[in-house]
């Protein structure tokens, strides 16, 4: 089967507070903070531009004549592509700042261009960054919604909820599945936000790595440290892998990517451990050979990598729709 | 500086903390010249200007032993009239002149006792020129923000100060463990997603450094020791008769690294803020006499500094104004007593510096600071007599105020009442 993920059990709209009681959030900036029907809220809100960006005409115009900003001071290829495809869907003016290319590098501070692009009266800002709370410190300072997309080794929340949506949808729910998350987890902001996220949505959380790349507490966080990879994958459901972040390292954290693939990459061998049906999940872009085999990331019947890359599409553009509620004037979010 | 003599000075009619007395003993103290000449129940002299203390405590100046600016509203501010500045400047104070114009930097109304670079461009590899640094007036040694990784070269360092009769003050983070992290190993630091080192880092640093006072003798100060296990080395080094003292902040006797919470990089601190267990520890050697000595680690950091996402903001708090009032929690909490206290904040780095300061005794410098302790105020960060207001107490309501402050015998601060 190729793309055989439906529509899950979407609720009710009446199951859901009333207008912005849904989501009465300023900003996304992490998962943290967020509650179980929050999160479900905009999973939902997210199923219909699924169904949208399967038509031939992919176009909303909700978002019409507002800013969108991508700012991204990190490099980035498919999260800014999806936020820039999602924006352009909704019908906004969509802009990408490259710090590469920008004034950061002559070194204006992050406040100087935040309220920079504050002033460019920008209705929404995407923001990527390098350094931990750096989105947060930006949105403390800009009028309009800001999105978190990735903030050092903080957190990635669009990641984890097209995470989510993509299990739901492949699994019919998520609470009660068990879901392993393997790899370096020290410098993942990917597996900070998905423990949260899908432990408070009913999910059993596994992480394993070796020891250097497990950060410590990760229980406060709903996961479950496990002292190897095949306790983690024991009778998975959903088996979570993630790159290898050689470019955040400082110093030795492994000896070498062959060891850790013969430890923790995901072979054949080691699936066999999950459930049979267990699906396997990447955040990208995929150290091939090293934490997954190739073969595994491109069968269809076991991989959701490419239905993750979808849903991001659509998670981002009901981020985007949702957050932008009280400027548009939405009754009930007004 | 005026070379007027002054004309004789009675405080009176005030509470005194003295040495030896556990509670504050009413009465007042007469200065001649520079020095203090009588304590208790005094005669004022016909010509003696005379100031009225109201009823507040009368108490030694306060001593602050590693600040990295000098300051001066800051410290007036908080009653401070002496401060041992870290050899952290720029250009660092590992060079006779650059100690000696240091020395001089404060004068009349404040005293700055530099420590001297113990390596050159405190880089932690070359000796730096300690002797002809003590000529110049350094009366102590430090290793500055950093540890000095190389035992052999920290080996030689403890030899030479302790030939030299100076003592070393020094930082206790193991760099190996530490590296850039930011925040101490936890579940704050986890879920911030900072880079983080564990505590121990600081007991592995503590440990190797206890091991080379033993092969040396050399007075070692360790300025901030912050965990359960580094205080504990400390104390078990002081019960076996090594000449070891430590010190700490206020940050870490009453904050947590639940500070760091929502990337407030006022909390930033080196070493960072640790969690609550090592906190009580900190209280607990207070209170048992481990530690000997508090103080501001005054570093005023403006938003250039710390405007900036958690990991890239530089470490550092404005602390000269809130010492004092924090410090005075520990009184009102039965902790200590008003004694100890001024120990801790006066006489204690006093002693280390070989200063007679820091206490209310015959003949030493009359560096007075009348204190109102029950006075209460509210730290506002945007309100700072420092140059920069980067407190983690920010809006904290505290009690204690200094009311007026003597620097020999002179008057360079007064507030109103």
């Amino acid at each position: 089967m190729t793309s055989p993920n439906t529509p899950s059990a979407r609720r009710p709209a009446s199951d859901y507070p009333p207008g912005s009681m849904a989501f009465p959030h300023r900003h996304l900036l992490g998962i943290a903070g967020l509650q179980p029907w929050e999160i479900e809220f905009l999973l939902d809100e997210a199923e219909q531009w699924v169904d949208l960006n399967r038509q031939a005409s992919k176009h909303d115009d909700r978002l019409a004549g507002l800013t969108l900003i991508n700012a991204f001071f990190e490099n980035s290829t498919r999260t800014l592509l999806s936020f820039e495809i999602a924006g352009k869907r909704l019908g906004a003016d969509v802009v990408n700042m490259h710090a590469a290319q920008s004034s950061v590098k002559k070194g204006e501070t992050l406040i100087d261009t935040a309220v920079t692009l504050n002033s460019m009266r920008a209705d929404a800002i995407v923001i990527r960054h390098g350094s931990s709370g750096a989105v947060q410190l930006i949105a403390d300072k800009v009028g309009c919604p800001v999105l978190n997309a990735g903030d050092g080794t903080h957190e990635h929340p669009t990641q984890a909820l097209l995470d989510a949506l993509t299990i739901r949808r492949r699994k019919g729910q998520i609470a009660g599945l068990r879901v392993a998350i393997c790899g370096d987890i020290l410098h993942s902001r990917v597996a900070r936000s998905n423990m949260i996220c899908l432990s408070t949505l009913g999910a059993e959380v596994r992480v394993a790595g070796p020891p250097a790349l497990m950060p410590p507490a990760v229980e406060s966080m709903g996961g479950t440290p496990c002292r190897s990879f095949a306790e983690a994958l024991d009778g998975a459901d959903v088996v979570m892998m993630l790159r290898l972040q050689n470019e955040r390292m400082q110093g030795q954290f492994i000896p070498s990517p062959r060891e850790f693939r013969h430890l923790y990459g995901l072979t054949d061998a080691k699936l066999a451990l999950a459930k049979p049906d267990a699906l396997v999940m990447h955040p990208g872009p995929m150290n091939r050979g090293i934490e997954i085999d190739s073969h595994i990331a491109d069968n269809a019947e076991r991989s959701a990598i490419t239905d993750q890359v979808e849903m991001g599409v659509a998670m981002r553009m009901a981020c985007l729709d949702v957050l932008t509620r009280r400027r548009r004037g939405v009754e009930g979010w007004a | 500086m005026s070379k007027t003599p002054l004309a004789p000075l009675s405080i009176v009619n005030g509470r005194l903390v003295l040495p030896g007395e556990t509670e504050p003993v009413a009465g007042g103290i007469r200065v001649l010249g520079d020095r203090i000449a009588e304590i208790g129940s005094i005669t004022p002299g016909a010509d003696d200007r005379i100031h009225d203390a109201k009823g507040a405590l009368i108490a030694p100046g306060l001593v602050d032993l590693g600040v990295f600016a000098i300051d001066l509203p800051a410290f007036h501010f908080g009653g401070i009239s002496r401060a041992a500045l870290m050899p952290d400047q720029n250009p660092p104070l590992d060079h006779p002149a650059r100690v000696r114009f240091a020395a001089y930097s404060g004068k009349p109304d404040f005293w700055v006792h530099p420590l001297a670079a113990a390596t050159r461009d405190l880089s932690g590899s070359e000796m730096a020129e300690i002797a002809l640094m003590q000529e110049a007036g350094a009366r102590a040694v430090a290793t500055g923000r950093r540890w000095i990784t190389d035992t052999g070269v920290m080996h030689r360092l403890m030899q030479y100060c302790a030939m030299l009769d100076l003592p070393l003050i020094v930082h206790s983070q193991d760099h190996g463990l530490s590296g850039s992290a930011v925040a101490t190993a936890g579940e704050m630091a986890t879920r911030l997603g900072l880079p983080q080192a564990p505590a121990e880092a600081e007991c592995i640093a503590i440990a190797r450094d206890l091991a080379l006072v033993r092969m040396t003798s050399a007075r070692v100060h360790f300025r901030q020791v912050t965990t359960r296990a580094g205080l504990a080395l400390i104390r078990a080094a002081k019960a076996e008769g090594l000449p070891v003292t430590a010190g700490i902040t206020p940050a870490h006797l009453f904050l947590s690294d639940v500070a760091l919470g929502g990337f407030r990089t006022f909390a930033r601190l080196s070493p960072p803020l640790r969690s609550e267990d090592d906190r009580e520890a900190a209280l607990e050697a207070v209170r048992d006499g481990t530690l000997d000595v508090i103080s501001s680690g005054h570093d005023p950091r403006g938003p250039e500094d710390k405007r900036l996402p958690f990991a890239d903001a530089a470490p550092g708090m404005a602390g000269a104004e809130t010492l004092l009032p924090l410090s005075l929690g520990l009184v009102r909490d039965g902790l200590i007593s008003m004694q100890r206290l001024f120990d801790l904040i006066a006489a204690n780095p006093a002693k280390l510096l070989g200063v007679q300061a820091g206490a209310l005794r015959n003949g030493y410098e009359a560096d007075i600071v009348l204190v109102d302790p029950d006075r209460p105020w509210q730290v506002d960060s945007a309100r700072m007599a420092a140059s920069a207001g980067n407190t983690p107490f920010d809006k904290l309501p505290v009690q204690g105020r200094c009311l007026a402050l003597f620097k020999g015998g002179r008057l360079v601060d007064q507030r109103s009442a």
